[in-house]
């Protein structure tokens, strides 16, 4: 009966890999779009606080950041253990801050300079007292739309 | 002439291109949070005269250095800080500078807390040492006081929540017809609670 005929057993079917590449650009086209370009390089601790009642940041062409934290453990022997501003790729000063955020708003197409937005990306382990001085040099020069930038959940873990 | 078959492309190679070009894209991008708590700093510039703030109107919350907060020369726990701030705020025991009383106010009309929630500003004072996850999380508690009370009356006027709208309106997604809609309505709800939150400068040890 040719019907039953035993198969040539130990001889597997190749499982088929055409679908491989759809799979990829699948994953590639998600990251593409969930993603941004990375254009500032950490060097600071950067662990954000964590808050529920935030608002979406504006477009990222009117956004002027400033990091600050704890120099990262690479940097800690060249720049100490103490809280530090990051602008642009580098540590700063706090006097740094207020010539930095004019030089941005001058980059700036003349119509956004009135919107711009100074997200705060500050690590959540800093003295309050360093914040105070970025946001006295944000108010020399007039930046004073500032969005302490978050994560987003319950607030009551901030304090444990 | 005979038509000669097309010699099928080889197409084994694609996943790897595709391979290269996902991981290309894991390295040089990041997912950035791209949402915080949206602050207006005060303009350096004092204020031209002096204005004398009653007792009763203004809410005093204090962080020190060990991230203690005291409220009104209590001490208080973060998590009764949003309710303690709401009755403050919503208290609306008397008139505001126009003479009318508060008559969307829900509050005990308690005659030591605020008089309209016009009047009522709530001062935020911190220890140079406090910890910024204590000042996010105070900060954000506060911000919540007055979103409870911007959504109740959104919803007993426009049967919607007002942090709605305000994302709505603050979307660029959204068409120009819908925020001319929206923008009378945020005015009004945050002319009923104006977020009066003044940041004094901390104290220096």
């Amino acid at each position: 009966m040719a019907k039953f005929t035993k198969k040539k057993d130990g001889e597997l079917p190749a499982v088929s890999t055409a679908s491989l590449p759809d799979i990829v650009f699948m994953l590639l086209f998600f990251f593409m779009t969930v993603t941004v370009m990375k254009d500032d390089s950490l060097m600071v601790d950067n662990t954000l606080p964590i808050a529920d009642q935030v608002q979406k940041l504006d477009k990222r062409d009117r956004v002027v950041y400033v990091y600050a934290g704890k120099p990262h453990p690479r940097y800690q022997s060249k720049y100490g253990s103490q809280a530090r501003i990051q602008l642009n790729d580098k540590f700063a000063d706090v006097d740094e801050v207020a010539p930095y955020i004019l030089a941005e708003r001058a980059k700036m197409r003349q119509e956004l300079q009135p919107l711009m937005t100074t997200a705060l990306k500050v690590d959540k382990e800093t003295n309050m007292g360093l914040i105070s001085d970025i946001k006295q040099e944000l108010r020399k020069v007039n930046a004073l739309k500032v969005n302490y930038t978050t994560k987003e959940g319950d607030a009551m873990r901030n304090i444990e | 002439m005979a038509r000669r078959s097309i010699p099928e492309v080889n197409a084994g190679s694609m996943a790897d291109i595709a391979f290269l070009l996902l991981i290309f894209f894991l390295v040089t991008t990041t997912i950035e949070t791209d949402s915080g708590l949206d602050r207006k700093l005060p303009p350096l510039e004092p204020p031209e005269e002096d204005v004398v703030i009653k007792e009763r109107n203004l809410l005093q919350v204090l962080i020190n250095k060990s991230n203690q907060l005291m409220v009104n020369d209590e001490l208080t726990k973060l998590e009764d800080l949003r309710q303690v701030a709401v009755d403050f705020i919503d208290n609306g025991g008397g008139l505001n500078d126009k003479g009318e009383p508060c008559d969307y106010c829900q509050g005990a009309k308690d005659p030591k807390s605020s008089v309209h929630p016009e009047k009522a500003i709530i001062s935020l004072q911190n220890d140079r040492e406090t910890k910024y996850s204590t000042y996010i999380a105070v900060q954000n508690e506060l911000v919540a006081a007055y979103n409870v009370l911007r959504n109740r009356e959104s919803q007993r006027l426009y049967k919607t929540d007002f942090t709605a709208m305000q994302d709505m309106y603050n979307d660029p997604k959204t068409s120009d017809d819908q925020k001319d809609k929206l923008k009378p309505r945020v005015e009004r709800i945050q002319k009923m609670y104006p977020q009066y939150l003044s940041e004094a400068e901390p104290k220096k040890n």
